[in-house]
């Protein structure tokens, strides 16, 4: 099919998963923010804003583009680094 | 050839095994320096994305004579269309070349598939005798005496220690910020590139895109295709696939909230783009940052003990007319490795001497690209540019072409109105022409 939703694009992507979150948000800090850019930007979908003003990130089916770290604005609020050597997405034909 | 332990000092470590780092590996290597390459991926081009159209082939057969007969390539470049888009019409310009400059050894440009194509690459560096160490994150430099002297990896004991670093590391440089060379980046800066590669077969391919044998072809469009977002879409041809995506400068996201994937699944269902894709089926979905703003987000490139090259260093062109960045990595990786030749010659990698880099950047032909052009990223990211003008377009060649009943306008009043209806102001229009004109043409 051409026409296809986020989930079955997702399905065609292979990651390894480490057993650590390589990106890990700051509750208290994701609460007073109001733009919540993450979760418009993210190209896999991975930030839900929760009831109580926080974000969760599922961080398994992580593309490592970085633009969740580039737009956020809260100083601190996101720690963003690599998943371990040979861990995270691994692309096999882009 | 024995491997490479983390203790061992090198002449020169090379953070990330992309076009980049690859080419200042082979370059370095060849004339026999001692060469560390190291990936976090499990292999070369595991984490890597492009379009991907490499337009870089006549310089890596400087590199590697008749590269393209060992090298994984798809299709080579004959056909090019831009395409200007509204909702329901495409505008476009159609360029076909059977010139030998296009058709012939070495060729103008190559598809390629980044994951294949990284992997040979970075193995003719192991050729070249550079040692390869994949699945090995680097999580910064370390500096003695405000000057790096290598690099920390998450692996064995840690340290590897080195005369020169080039960081190599991508559009995200971890290493380029923490040495201190680049700023922290601003959103309308780079764009997102969402991707897809659809399978197709190959008699499928020639007939639909009008190919013989290994001919291929690349559509750009410009408009309607990201909505209001800033940004355009591509459409490549692989052997028997299709390689299809939307950019969009991140900004653009940030304040039009568009979701990217829904972007792109807007520009496959575009009714010029829907027929090219029948039958194709999704092979794979990625996406990656893009430096985009070209001579405006150049970092520093040159530390004491550390070079900055690749989309590390913003080098991708990104102007609408051009869109290239495997041929700027290869170049200034070339450029870096022949910079380390000259430093450990003297052996002396200070700041004061690793500046040869900059120097060769001219000869090389990246800072004269991004100089020319460095108007037109900004240029191009405008609001009319990039919405307004392509529907002007579309509107009135729709206009022009209909046959209604109603008496026939001249093309001047034709486009008047068109202008009236779309909005656009005659004073906008002049100042847009002579930014362009500034951006192109001189």
């Amino acid at each position: 099919m051409v026409m296809t939703t986020h989930e079955e694009k997702m399905r065609t992507v292979r990651f390894k998963v480490a057993e650590e979150p390589h990106i890990v948000l700051d509750p208290e800090k994701c609460r007073t923010c109001a733009a919540k850019a993450c979760v418009c930007v993210c190209p896999a979908n991975l930030f839900v804003p929760l009831d109580d003003g926080s974000v969760l990130f599922n961080y398994e089916q992580c593309f490592e583009c970085g633009t969740c770290f580039l737009v956020c604005s809260k100083e601190g609020a996101l720690r963003w680094t690599y998943p371990p050597g040979g861990f995270g997405v691994t692309f096999r034909e882009s | 050839m024995r491997a490479p332990k983390p203790t061992d000092h090198f002449d020169v470590v090379v953070v990330g095994a992309g076009p980049a780092g690859s080419a200042a590996a082979i370059v370095a290597a060849r004339a026999g320096l001692n060469v560390l390459l190291i990936e976090r991926g499990e292999y070369p081009g595991a984490k890597n994305v492009s379009g991907a159209a490499f337009y870089g082939s006549a310089m890596l057969n400087k590199l590697i004579p008749g590269w393209w007969e060992q090298a994984p390539v798809e299709r080579y470049i004959c056909r090019r269309d831009v395409i200007l888009i509204s909702p329901t019409t495409a505008v476009s310009l159609d360029f076909r070349s059977a010139s030998p400059d296009y058709a012939a050894p070495p060729y103008n440009a190559f598809t390629i598939l980044r994951p294949k194509f990284d992997r040979w690459f970075a193995a003719q560096a192991e050729a070249a005798g550079a040692f390869l160490l994949t699945s090995t994150v680097v999580d910064g430099v370390i500096k003695e005496r405000g000057k790096v002297v290598g690099v920390k990896v998450r692996r064995d004991d840690g340290e590897i220690r080195a005369d020169l670093v080039i960081a190599c590391d991508g559009a995200n440089s971890f290493l380029a910020q923490q040495a201190g060379l680049q700023r922290r980046l601003e959103t309308h800066e780079l764009s997102l590139g969402v991707k897809e590669v659809l399978g197709l077969e190959e008699a499928a391919i020639r007939e639909r895109f009008n190919l013989s044998g290994n001919e291929g072809m690349v559509l750009e469009y410009v408009g309607a295709i990201t909505d209001k977002a800033r940004g355009g879409a591509f459409l490549y041809t692989n052997r028997n696939s299709l390689s299809l995506g939307v950019i969009a400068q991140v900004s653009s996201l940030v304040e039009t909230g568009k979701r990217p994937y829904e972007l792109l699944e807007l520009f496959k269902a575009h009714p010029a783009v829907a027929p090219l894709l029948r039958g194709a089926k999704l092979r794979e979905y990625s996406a990656h940052l893009i430096p985009e703003s070209g001579w405006e987000m150049m970092p520093k490139l040159v530390a004491s003990g550390m070079l900055v090259a690749g989309d590390a260093a913003g080098f991708c062109l990104a102007t609408g007319l051009y869109i290239e960045g495997i041929n700027y990595a290869m170049q200034s990786g070339m450029a870096a490795g022949e910079a380390a030749i000259e430093a450990h010659r003297v052996r002396d990698f200070t700041r004061h001497t690793l500046e040869r880099y900059t120097e060769l950047l001219w000869p090389y032909n990246v800072f004269t690209d991004f100089r020319a052009y460095r108007h037109a990223p900004h240029f191009v990211n405008g609001e009319r540019l990039q919405n307004l003008y392509p529907e002007m377009a579309a509107a009135s060649f729709e206009r022009l072409f209909r046959v209604d009943g109603n008496a026939k306008q001249k093309i001047l009043p034709l486009y008047l109105k068109a202008m009236r209806q779309s909005g656009a102001k005659p004073r906008h229009l002049i100042a847009d022409l002579l930014q362009a004109a500034r951006s192109y043409l001189w």
